[in-house]
C-alpha cells in the first residue's frame, strides 16, 4: 500500500479521507490535514511554531496560508473527481484579508467547474469564525486519470 | 551611541538592506523552509530554496509541494518589496498568484527571484520567477501587490478596521 493510486483508491473507497494526507511528505512536515465535519470535507493546518511569518504580531507566514489553501482544493478535487492522480496545479491566486493568527486554520474548497482536463476550485481559510476569512483563493488544476482501474463512463466536461 | 544623523542615501540604503537581511533570517518559518538569501539588490531579491525531503509534495515522483514553492516566492517577493522602500514600514500581502510552468526536479535545489517593479503611495507590485539553473526556463512565475504602510503584516484592511479588535482577542 505505498502506491499513491492505491492510497487514494484506498483512503476513496473506505472514506477516510485523512489518509489522502499520509502519503503527502509535505503536508505531514507542515502540520496539514483533511478532516469532515458534518460531512463537509476540511482542509485544517495545525498551529506550530515553524508556520510563522511574522514573529512580531505573531502572524501566519503567508506562504503557509497558500499551502493550506492549495492543498484543501487537492483534497476536494480527489474526492469529488474521478481522477485517481495527484491533479496538478496550474495557477493559484490567493487574496489575503486578515493576517493569520497563530492558532489552527481551517479551509473549504468549493470544485466550481470540472471539464474533462481542468477543474476550477475556490477554496476559503478562517480561523475563529467562518464568516471571516483570512484568505480566500482561485485555482485551476490540471486533471490527468491515467491507469484507471476500469473505462469510467465518460460524462466529464 | 547609534549615529543617527542622516548620512548620504547610499548609506542609508545599504542598512536598509543590511535590516532586510536580519529579517529575513528571523522568520520561523523562512527558516524552516531552509531558505537562503542570495542577493539582495535595489527592488531585487534572490533565495535559493534547497532540496529537502520534509517539502516532498509526491512521494513516488519526489518532485516537490506547490507550497514550499509559493511560500518560498512570497517571501522572495516580500524581500523584493522592502528593497524597493526609501524607509522600512510594515507590509501585507494583498495577493499573489503563482503560475506552476513545470515540475521541479527533484533533489534540485530551486532559486526565486524577485523584482518590485512599481512602487506607488499605498501599493507595490511584484514579479517573480523559480528556476533551477537556467532562468529561461522557469519552474514557476509569481505576481503579487503588496500594501505598504500597515500596522501589522498581512492586514489587507485598513488599518481602521477591527486590527486592534483582532489583536485584543488574540491575547485574551
Amino acid at each position: 500500500m505505498s502506491r499513491l493510486v492505491d492510497i487514494i483508491v484506498a483512503a476513496k473507497r473506505s472514506g477516510e479521507v485523512m489518509r489522502l494526507v499520509e502519503a503527502v511528505p509535505y503536508a505531514r512536515s507542515m502540520g496539514i490535514s483533511a478532516i469532515t465535519v458534518e460531512g463537509e470535507l476540511l482542509g485544517r493546518l495545525s498551529f506550530g511554531e515553524h508556520l510563522i511569518g511574522n514573529p512580531m504580531l505573531p502572524a501566519l507566514h503567508g506562504g503557509v496560508i497558500g499551502a493550506l489553501l492549495e492543498s484543501t482544493a487537492i483534497f476536494q478535487l480527489m474526492w469529488e473527481t474521478e481522477a485517481i492522480l495527484l491533479p496538478k496545479t496550474i495557477t493559484l491566486t490567493v487574496d489575503y484579508l486578515r493576517s493569520g493568527r497563530a492558532q489552527d486554520t481551517f479551509a473549504r474548497g468549493i470544485l466550481t467547474r470540472q471539464g474533462r482536463r481542468v477543474a476550477n476550485v475556490r477554496v476559503e481559510a478562517w480561523q475563529d469564525d467562518r464568516s471571516r476569512p483570512i484568505a480566500v483563493a482561485s485555482a485551476h488544476f490540471l486533471l490527468k486519470t491515467e491507469e484507471m482501474p476500469a473505462p469510467a463512463e465518460d460524462e466529464a466536461g | 551611541m547609534v549615529d543617527l544623523s542622516p548620512p548620504d542615501e547610499a548609506e542609508q540604503l545599504r542598512q536598509l538592506h543590511a535590516l532586510n537581511r536580519q529579517f529575513e533570517r528571523i522568520v520561523p518559518h523562512n527558516r524552516w523552509l531552509g531558505l537562503e538569501l542570495v542577493e539582495l539588490a535595489p527592488a531585487r531579491a534572490t533565495f535559493r530554496l534547497p532540496y529537502a525531503e520534509k517539502l516532498v509534495g509526491n512521494p513516488e515522483t519526489g518532485v516537490l509541494h506547490g507550497g514550499a514553492i509559493s511560500a518560498a516566492m512570497d517571501a522572495a517577493c516580500g524581500t523584493a518589496v522592502f528593497q524597493a522602500l526609501k524607509k522600512p514600514m510594515f507590509i501585507a500581502t494583498l495577493d499573489l498568484r503563482i503560475d506552476y510552468l513545470k515540475p521541479a526536479t527533484p533533489l534540485q535545489a530551486v532559486t526565486l527571484r524577485a523584482h518590485c517593479y512599481k512602487v506607488t503611495r499605498s501599493v507595490a507590485f511584484v514579479r517573480g520567477l523559480a528556476f533551477h539553473d537556467d532562468e529561461s526556463d522557469p519552474i514557476a512565475s509569481g505576481a503579487g501587490s503588496f500594501m505598504l504602510g500597515t500596522r501589522s503584516s498581512r492586514a489587507a484592511e485598513d488599518d481602521k478596521d477591527d486590527r486592534g479588535d483582532e489583536r485584543a482577542k488574540g491575547g485574551e
